[in-house]
C-alpha cells in the first residue's frame, strides 16, 4: 500500500476510485443477495469474474491493495469460524458427531478426490478439490437455519455437529495440505507436514491452557482497545504461523478458539463488520485471477460435481439425523441444507493457485461454489414438498399391483 | 414438574424442550445472543417446529414476570451479587420448624436476629414483603437478608 500512497496524487486518486468503485458495487450486490434472500458470496465471485482477468475492466494501480485485503480477508473468515464454538460445544460435537463426520469425509471429498484424479490433476491438486467439496458452508447454512425457522427443529443438531466436525477437520487439513504445497523432496515435505502438525498442537494446547487468562486480559478494555489487540493478535499469530510453512489461517482459526466468554461475544459483533468487508474483497480477488473462459470449459465438470456431492451430502445429513431418531422429513432437510459451499471451498482452492492445475482448479472451484450456494438453499426450502411427493408416489407405485391382482 | 431436555446446539445456543399437559410439544431456543425464540412442534412431522415468537432480553424478563414462578431465582441471583456485604439465604421450613403456624409478628424475628424476611414462597408462587400477621405453613421458603450472623440466627429461630 505503502508505494501507492508515494506514488503521487494522480495515482492515489485513481487507487480511491478504483478501490471505492469495487467496494461500493460490492455493497451493491449483497444488498440485491439480501433482497433475493440468497447469500451474497456467489454474486461477489461473479463479480470477480467480470472484473479480472479476462474481463471486462481490469484493476489497474489498486490491485496490490486489494491482494493484501484478500489475504486478511481468510484469516478473519478463519478467525470469526474458530470464534463461533465454545470449548463445551467442540466437545459435545465430537462427542456425537464422528462417525457422521467419517460418512460426510468418505462420500463428500472422496468424490472430489476421485474426480481430481480422473480429470489427470496430480494428487495435492486433487486433493484440494476433496476439500473443496468436503466442507459444508456455515456461513449459508446458518443463514438458511435462521431463514427457514428451522433453529428449533430436531435435526438442525444433527447439521450443527457435522458443522463442528468438519472445522475440526479442517484445521488438520489446511496446515497439513499447506505444508506439503511448500513441497521440496518427499524427507522435506514430511518434516514441514511434521512442522505444522507440532506448531498446530503448541498453539492449540496454548489456546486452551492460557485461553481464559487471555481473554480475561483482553476483555478489560473499552471497544476501542480490544478491536485493535485482537486484530492486531491475528495477523500476528497468523505471521508467526506462516514463517512456520503453516497456514497462516489456522494460527487465526486457533486465536479464535482460544478466546471464550464475553470477550469471545464481544469480539464477534466487533470483527463481524470488518470480516465481511475483507471477506468481501477475498472472494472478488479469487475469481479476478480466474479467466472466464476457463470457468465455462470446466462448468460441464462442475455440475455433475454438484450433483454427485449434493446426493453425498443428503447421504450423510440423512445418517446423522437418523442416528438422532429424526423421521423421514427431517432427514431430507438436514440433508439438502448441507448441500450449500461456500466460503471455505473457496479458502481451500485459493491455496493452489500457484500449482500447475491451479487454474483449472480455481475455475472448477468457482463454478461449483456459485452451482451449490445458489442451488443448495432452494433444494432445501423445497425439500418437505419432495419428499411428500414422493410418498405418494411411493404409495401409488405399491398399490398399483393390489388393484391389479 | 415435567421434564425438560436440554440439547447443545453449536453455534447457536441451548434448546430446550418439552410436553406439556395437553400432549403438546414445545421449545425455546435460547440463542447465545440472549434471544429466546418459543417454537411448537408440528403434529404431522414431530421433527420440524413453528417459530411462535422471537424474545430479546427484555421481552424475556417481561414475558417471565407474567408467568410468575421461576423468575424469583434468576432475580434472587441477580440481587445477591448487588448485596456486598449482606447475606441473602433461602430457608425451607419443614413439618416440624419452630415457626410452622406462627405468624412473623409473633416469632419477632427481626428484633431477635436483626435478619429480615423479604419474601415467602408458597407453592411456588412468589408473595412478596409478607407482613406481621403472615402465618408460615410447612413448605413456605422464605427468602431473608441480613448480615451473615443474623441470617444464620433467623435460619436457626425458623427451622430449628
Amino acid at each position: 500500500m505503502v508505494p501507492v500512497l508515494a506514488a503521487g496524487s494522480a495515482e492515489t486518486a485513481l487507487a480511491f476510485i478504483e478501490v471505492g468503485a469495487l467496494i461500493f458495487g460490492l455493497g451493491m450486490l449483497a444488498r440485491l443477495a439480501g433482497r433475493l434472500g440468497i447469500t451474497a458470496v456467489p454474486l461477489y465471485l461473479i463479480a470477480g469474474l467480470v472484473f479480472g482477468e479476462g474481463g471486462i475492466v481490469t484493476l489497474d494501480v489498486s490491485e496490490d491493495f486489494v491482494s493484501l485485503a484478500a489475504e486478511i480477508g481468510v484469516l478473519l473468515l478463519l478467525f470469526a469460524l474458530g470464534l463461533e464454538y465454545s470449548d463445551v460445544e467442540l466437545r459435545e460435537g465430537l462427542r456425537t458427531g464422528i462417525p457422521p463426520g467419517l460418512v460426510d469425509m468418505f462420500s463428500s471429498a472422496g468424490i472430489g478426490l476421485a474426480l481430481g484424479l480422473l480429470l489427470g490433476w496430480s494428487p495435492l491438486a486433487a486433493t484440494l478439490l476433496a476439500g473443496v467439496t468436503w466442507v459444508s458452508s456455515s456461513g449459508v447454512i446458518s443463514k438458511v437455519l435462521a431463514d427457514l425457522g428451522r433453529v428449533g427443529n430436531r435435526e438442525t443438531k444433527s447439521v450443527l455437529n457435522l458443522l463442528v466436525i468438519e472445522d475440526l477437520a479442517m484445521a488438520i487439513y489446511l496446515p497439513v495440505v499447506a505444508a506439503v504445497i511448500v513441497g521440496g523432496t518427499l524427507t522435506e515435505t514430511l518434516g514441514s507436514v511434521a512442522i505444522a502438525l507440532v506448531v498446530v498442537t503448541v498453539i492449540l494446547l496454548a489456546a486452551l491452557r492460557f485461553g481464559r487468562g487471555l481473554s480475561d486480559q483482553l476483555g478489560r478494555g473499552n471497544d476501542e482497545t480490544l478491536l485493535l489487540a485482537v486484530f492486531g493478535l491475528v495477523l500476528l499469530v497468523a505471521g508467526i504461523a506462516q514463517s512456520f510453512d503453516v497456514s497462516g489461517a489456522i494460527g487465526a482459526f486457533l486465536v479464535g478458539l482460544a478466546l471464550s466468554g464475553r470477550t469471545e461475544e464481544r469480539v464477534l459483533v466487533l470483527v463481524s463488520p470488518l470480516r465481511d468487508l475483507f471477506a468481501a474483497t477475498f472472494f472478488v480477488f479469487f475469481t479476478f485471477q480466474i479467466d472466464p473462459r476457463d470457468l465455462i470449459g470446466m462448468l460441464g465438470w462442475a455440475v455433475l460435481l454438484a450433483f454427485l456431492t449434493a446426493a453425498a451430502k443428503v447421504l450423510t445429513g440423512w445418517y446423522a439425523a437418523r442416528r438422532m431418531e429424526v423421521g423421514t422429513r427431517g432427514r431430507f432437510r438436514a440433508g439438502t441444507v448441507l448441500i450449500a459451499r461456500g466460503e471455505f471451498s473457496i479458502v481451500i482452492a485459493a491455496l493452489g493457485v500457484d500449482l500447475a492445475d491451479g487454474p483449472e482448479l480455481g475455475a472448477l472451484a468457482a463454478a461449483y461454489v456459485l452451482i451449490t450456494a445458489v442451488l443448495g438453499p432452494i433444494a432445501t426450502r423445497y425439500s418437505d414438498p419432495m419428499v411428500g411427493w414422493f410418498q405418494r408416489r411411493g404409495s401409488k407405485t405399491e398399490l398399483a399391483p393390489a388393484a391389479v391382482s | 414438574m415435567t421434564e425438560v431436555q436440554e440439547t447443545i446446539l453449536p453455534g447457536v445456543g441451548v434448546r430446550h424442550d418439552f410436553t406439556t399437559t395437553e400432549g403438546r410439544n414445545m421449545g425455546v431456543v435460547v440463542h447465545h445472543d440472549g434471544r429466546r425464540e418459543i417454537v411448537m412442534y408440528k403434529d404431522d412431522d414431530p421433527d420440524a417446529c413453528s417459530s411462535i415468537v422471537s424474545l430479546n432480553p427484555t421481552d424475556t424478563q417481561t414475558l417471565g414476570e407474567i408467568l410468575g414462578v421461576s423468575v424469583v431465582a434468576e432475580v434472587v441471583s441477580e440481587v445477591r451479587q448487588e448485596l456486598a456485604g449482606f447475606s441473602l439465604d433461602w430457608v425451607e421450613l419443614g413439618d416440624d420448624s419452630p415457626g410452622v403456624g406462627g405468624t412473623i409478628g409473633e416469632g419477632e424475628y427481626r428484633s431477635k436476629t436483626g435478619a429480615s424476611i423479604i419474601a415467602v414462597i408458597r407453592n411456588a408462587r412468589p408473595l412478596p414483603s409478607p407482613g406481621p400477621d403472615f402465618t408460615f405453613f410447612a413448605g413456605d421458603i422464605a427468602i431473608i437478608v441480613g448480615s451473615k450472623d443474623e441470617v444464620q440466627q433467623l435460619r436457626t429461630t425458623l427451622c430449628g
